[in-house]
Formats: structure tokens, C-alpha cells, sequence
């Protein structure tokens, strides 16, 4: 190993442990500092396979960094930095902390070369987002977290299951190509644990759930991270899976229906991230270099743009305290910068020419027509018209303009978010452009250099399909306001969720009432019939006790209650923190165990 | 704030920025007829050579989403606000 690797996930995890002793006049540099550092990291990042590490009878690899990782690696890392300063202003360690450790996670899955490694990260990222939700501090976001907890503990169960199946019957734990053509039953559990973490319907709807519930500056990092690191290993380890482009396809449908219905801006934008990665799994599934690319080029794409919009989001939310479209509108005077930038971000979703998703959507759409999946090409296109519906036209318009809905308080709270968040959504703004304008930054790193050369966007055709497209969607769109069909109400939009939230209380119903029924049954009899003969020995036995064992026991006893009001300080009932504890606890023994074998 | 006065002016101007903006649309589907300009060379099915083919798509995708959406929600999926709250 000639060349210096150090790996960008020790890089946050070591300024996540060391964020709380740094004195507070360098904070800031240093909330600034660690991520920068991560980034040049991966920038500076020789390719070829390092950080192996003896595990029992296997080896670990912490760092397979070649294209394919190094993309994803890039943004991560890039989002890390700008996330970060966004919520640069948030005084509670435990967030950024708890952000940190959810990039390295992330970061160590996208790089690590085999199948334990990359379930040890994908548990970590689970295990270290959900505190984002956590700390919004509303009862809402409490239980949404929880939600968002179980329905992952799930997805990496399947996971582990697949990642068992497969090392007992092939001995490997290398993580490349599965046969995606004959798939074994490990790989089916494997895709299912990935396809949770894509957000792919129906195992979608803890996505919209918990993202809206997060802090302002959490949801911003999670609305990157899970989904894209989820298409990372899919395009990792199933490239060509034809199921994919139907489950793709019908996610870019599925998140755009839902979107349309949704009032608020964050659960629409959390739906579109269904919506949008759709794209990336229709591409994987197509599988050609073109569509490869094009899965990575919008993925990198999208964690700029849905950055952007969730900043959006969340200035909305910090400055007003509503993202609800039917108490929000007429904001623009009172933020145009938040505004403008959200804009940005609305337009490269959109893939308007000159924007980021302009040259990354569509080398997905463009595969598929080349592969003769001409539904899959217009299906996608059409779920585009919805994409610009919702982002570019409906929530700039019903947030900025259109008719002032807003509480009185509301409106008057309302102002642009402090300089660095707007610094953030600036700086994200600029890259969307960029991207969209410079094309060589992105397809100089995409994985299939020679596809991506021989691609070109800016055709008079596509350029005028795009623009007709996304225009006369406007047309549609204003049309519409004037007819009064679309002024946002208020409502919960039911989806897949609804079979765990109201199936969680048929159990505690059925907790509650038969089974404590039951149990208050067999308490009685056992009071009865049980408990007078076993009150007449005890008697007996109170008397050996009093004279022979109390000696003894009382010395043991004086110890343990002062071990005792000891650790009572440490324990509060609080389930969150007792949670924490137990994460910390478990991430311990896991290190000395890594250590110690 | 110049943002903020640009954004009033052309509010001040709402007629005249929805003609031009129609006029836009119109522009686009004649050059959009123009082979010269627009190469459909590559393109993938017949229909895509009619001129304004992606127009119609836009527009009627747009209303066609928005209903079909609308109709969804309406047969149940939308619900009030506090559903979820016990």
C-alpha cells in the first residue's frame, strides 16, 4: 500500500466523537472542518482495494474504492459539507453528531468490498438517521421514529438472512454481481433488504412517514443518504435485474400520484424522492453502461437537488413553523432568496435544460427507449410532467404566490433563514446549474467513461422535447389555478403505512384485552389456590431465614444498594436515552469483539 | 432588494409575461417542425415526428396525472387531517 488511505467514515466518526470537547470559539470552523476533510479524502482517494481486516475465518474490506464507489463517495461526501452548513447555526452536538455518523455510515457501506462490512454500515446508518427524526422532539416525530426504526430493524434482518444464505452456500462474502437471471433465494433476501432502503413500493411508505418529521437541517441529510446508498448496492449488485425497471417505473408513478394530493411541502418532496429514485432503480434494472450511468448521474444529481429542496423545506419550517400549502402563500416578499434558490432546485428536479437533472434523467429515459422498452421511456416521461408539476409550479406557487393563506403569525414570523443556510442552498444551487451547464464535472466520473463520452444532451431534439414537455405542463398547471381545481386543503393521504400504524394498535388491543384478561384470570386462581399454602411455608421458611441467612445476606445487600443509587443516576425511564445508551453499548462490545478476534 | 423588485415587476406586468409566455409556446411547436433545427432523426416511435408531439404530451399528461390523482385521492385515500392522531 504505497499510496496514503484513510478512510472518510474514521474521518467523521472520530470529529462525531470529538464535536463535544471542541472549545466553543472554533466550533463552527470545526463543524465546517470535519466534513471538508472527509471530502478531500474521497477526492484524494488512490482506486484499488485497501483496509483489510482479519474477521474469524474471513476477511473484511473496508475500502474497495473504484469508479463505481468513488461516484457516490464524491456526493456523499460533498452533501455531508453542505448539510452541515446548513444547520451550522444548531447548538445540540447530539444533531451533528448524529448527522456525522449517519454520512459514515454511508460512506463505509458504499466502500466496503464485502457483505459484512456492508450490513455493519447499512445497520449503523438505520441506527444513527433515526435520532434526526428523533429531535425534532414532537410527539409526532417521536413516533415516527420509532416507525422508521422498525420498519428498518426489518429490511436489515432480510438483509442479514440473504447475507447468511449466501456465504453458507457460496463461501464467499466477496459483494459483486449477483445472477440476476437465476436469482438464489439469499439474493431475493438480499434485494429485498435493498430495496426497503430504495424506498421501492410497497415497501416505500416509511419514506414519506418519517422524512416530513424530521429536524429542519435532519431532513435535509436524510433525504440523500438511505435512498442513494440503497441505489449504490443495487447498482452494485444487480445491474440488468428486469424486475427492476417494472418496480422503477411504478415508483416514478406511484411517488408523483401521491405527490400531487400531498399538502405538505416536505411529504411532497418526500415523495418525489420515491418518484425520483425510481429513475435509478428502472435504470439499474435496464443495466446497459448507459443506463448504469445514468442511475449514478442522477442519483448524484438528485442529492444536490433534493438537498436543495429540502432546504427549502426547512427554511420554510425554521422561519414560518409550517410546511402546510393550505396555511402557507404569498411568502415571496417576505423570503424571496429562500424563494428563488428553492426555484433552482424545483428546475433541475424537473430536468430543465441548463439544470442538473437535464443531463442526468435523461440518459436513464434514453436507455430505455435504445432498449426497446419504449412503455418504460414514455411511462418515465410522463412521471417527468408530474415531477415539474409538483416541485417546479405547485410549490413555489402555492407557497410564494397565490393566495395568502398564512395564520397572521405566521406571516409575520416569516423572513429569509439566516446567511448560512442560505450560503447552503446557494452553494447547492450553483452546483445544480453547474452541473447542468458543465457537463464533464459529473460525466468525468461516471463509471462507464466511454458511454458517457459518446452521450450527448444537448440535442435540438431533446432540447425541444423537454422544453415542450415541461412547458405545456405549465400551461396545464395555470390553467387549472384559474379554473380554482387545485388550491391546496388540508388532509393525511393514506398510504402503505397504514396497515403497520393501525395494525400496531389491533395488537396492543388484543395486548390490552385478551391476553391481560387472561393473565388477570390465571393471577386469581393462582391467588387462590397457590398463593395460602405457599404463604404457610414461607412462614416456615421466614424463620431459618430471620436467624441463618440474614447475616449473610445483609452484608451483600449494604453493597448492592450502593452500587445501586449509583446507577440510578444513569437511569431516567426515558426510552430514547436508555436506546442510545444501548447503541453505544452494542457499537462497544462489536469493537472490542472486532479487536479481541 | 433586487430580487424582490424584479419579481414585483414583472407582477406589475402579469398580462403582458402570460402573452409572451404563450407566445413561447407557439414558437416552440413551429420550430419543432423545423428539421433543420430539431434533427428527429433518432427519434425512437412514429408519433414523436408529428411537430408538437411532446406538447400534446405535456398538456394532456398534465391534466391526465392530475385527475387520475385527484380521483385516487378521492376515493378514500385522502382523509382528514388528524387520522393518524388517537
Amino acid at each position: 500500500m504505497s499510496d496514503l488511505w484513510i478512510h472518510p467514515t474514521l474521518i467523521m466518526l472520530g470529529g462525531a466523537a470529538l464535536l463535544p470537547l471542541v472549545p466553543r470559539a472554533v466550533r463552527k470552523a470545526c463543524l465546517l472542518a470535519v466534513p471538508a476533510l472527509a471530502f478531500a479524502a474521497v477526492l484524494l482517494m488512490p482506486r484499488g482495494d485497501f483496509g483489510h481486516v482479519a474477521f474469524l475465518k474471513w476477511t473484511l474490506v473496508f475500502g474497495r474504492a473504484d469508479s463505481l464507489s468513488l461516484v457516490f463517495a464524491h456526493i456523499m461526501a460533498l452533501m455531508c459539507f453542505i448539510g452541515t452548513l446548513f444547520g451550522l447555526q444548531v447548538e445540540e452536538d447530539g444533531q451533528h453528531i448524529a448527522a456525522w455518523t449517519y454520512v459514515a455510515g454511508s460512506l463505509g457501506a458504499i466502500f466496503a468490498g464485502d457483505l459484512l462490512t456492508l450490513f455493519l454500515f447499512w445497520e449503523m446508518m438505520a441506527f444513527s438517521s433515526v435520532f434526526l427524526i428523533w429531535c425534532r422532539r414532537t410527539p409526532r416525530s417521536t413516533a415516527a421514529g420509532f416507525r422508521y426504526l422498525l420498519v428498518h430493524v426489518a429490511g436489515g434482518l432480510s438483509l442479514l438472512a440473504g447475507i447468511i444464505l449466501h456465504i453458507k452456500a457460496t463461501g464467499s462474502t466477496a459483494f459483486v454481481q449477483f445472477d440476476v437471471h437465476h436469482p438464489t433465494t439469499a439474493a431475493w433476501f438480499i434485494l429485498v433488504g435493498f430495496l426497503l432502503n430504495a424506498a421501492v413500493p410497497p415497501l416505500h411508505a416509511w419514506l414519506p412517514d418519517a422524512y416530513p418529521e424530521g429536524t429542519f437541517n435532519g431532513s435535509v441529510f436524510l433525504s440523500a443518504f438511505t435512498t442513494k446508498t440503497a441505489v449504490y448496492a443495487l447498482c452494485r449488485g444487480f445491474a440488468g435485474m428486469e424486475i427492476l425497471v417494472v418496480l422503477g417505473v411504478i415508483m416514478s408513478l406511484y411517488g408523483v400520484v401521491y405527490a400531487i394530493i400531498e399538502n405538505d411541502v416536505r411529504r411532497l418532496f418526500a415523495y418525489h424522492i420515491v418518484s425520483q429514485v425510481g429513475y435509478m432503480v428502472a435504470g439499474v434494472g435496464i443495466g446497459t453502461q448507459l443506463a448504469i450511468n445514468g442511475a449514478c448521474a442522477h442519483a448524484f444529481a438528485h442529492i444536490l437537488y433534493k438537498g436543495l429542496l429540502f432546504m427549502g423545506g426547512g427554511s420554510i419550517l425554521l422561519m414560518t413553523g409550517e410546511t402546510r400549502m393550505s396555511k402557507l402563500g404569498s411568502l415571496y416578499k417576505k423570503m424571496p432568496w429562500a424563494f428563488f434558490l428553492t426555484l433552482i432546485g424545483g428546475l433541475s428536479i424537473s430536468a430543465f435544460p441548463l439544470f442538473s437533472g437535464f443531463v442526468s434523467k435523461s440518459m436513464i429515459v434514453q436507455a430505455g427507449f435504445e432498449e426497446h422498452m419504449v412503455w418504460a421511456g414514455f411511462l418515465l416521461n410522463l412521471a417527468s410532467i408530474g415531477t415539474f408539476y409538483c416541485n417546479g409550479l405547485k410549490v413555489p406557487y402555492f407557497v410564494w404566490f397565490g393566495r395568502n393563506r398564512c395564520e397572521p403569525a405566521t406571516f409575520d414570523k416569516a423572513k429569509d433563514p439566516p446567511w448560512n443556510m442560505l450560503a447552503a442552498m446557494g452553494l447547492a444551487a450553483f452546483l445544480c446549474v453547474f452541473i447542468g451547464c458543465y457537463t464533464p464535472y459529473l460525466y468525468n466520473l461516471l463509471p462507464y467513461q466511454e458511454a458517457a463520452r459518446e452521450y450527448h444532451p444537448y440535442t435540438g431534439y431533446h432540447v425541444s422535447e423537454s422544453l415542450q414537455l415541461l412547458l405545456f405542463t405549465a400551461l396545464a398547471f395555470f390553467v387549472l389555478v384559474r379554473l380554482r381545481k387545485i388550491e391546496p386543503h388540508a388532509g393525511t393521504n393514506v398510504d402503505l403505512d397504514w396497515f403497520y400504524r393501525i395494525g400496531g394498535r389491533a395488537f396492543l388491543w388484543l395486548a390490552r384485552k385478551p391476553v391481560q384478561g387472561v393473565d388477570t384470570a390465571v393471577g386469581e386462581t393462582y391467588r387462590a389456590g397457590g398463593l395460602r399454602p405457599l404463604m404457610m411455608s414461607a412462614r416456615l421458611v421466614g424463620v431459618f431465614d430471620n436467624r441463618v441467612i440474614d447475616g449473610i445476606v445483609d452484608g451483600f445487600a449494604g453493597a448492592i444498594r450502593a452500587v445501586g443509587s449509583r446507577l440510578r443516576f444513569a437511569q431516567r425511564g426515558a426510552l430514547q436515552e436508555n436506546l442510545t445508551l444501548a447503541f453505544a453499548v452494542a457499537a462497544a462490545v462489536v469493537l472490542i469483539v472486532l479487536f479481541v478476534f | 432588494m433586487r430580487l424582490l423588485r424584479l419579481i414585483d415587476f414583472l407582477r406589475d406586468r402579469l398580462m403582458s409575461v402570460v402573452w409572451l409566455g404563450l407566445a413561447a409556446l407557439v414558437v416552440l411547436v413551429i420550430v419543432d417542425a423545423i428539421p433543420a433545427v430539431v434533427d428527429k432523426h433518432h427519434a425512437h416511435t412514429a408519433a414523436e415526428h408529428i411537430p408538437g408531439f411532446w406538447a400534446a404530451f405535456g398538456l394532456l399528461g398534465c391534466l391526465t396525472l392530475v385527475i387520475v390523482s385527484k380521483t385516487y385521492g378521492h376515493l378514500g385515500v385522502s382523509t382528514r387531517e388528524d387520522y393518524y392522531d388517537e
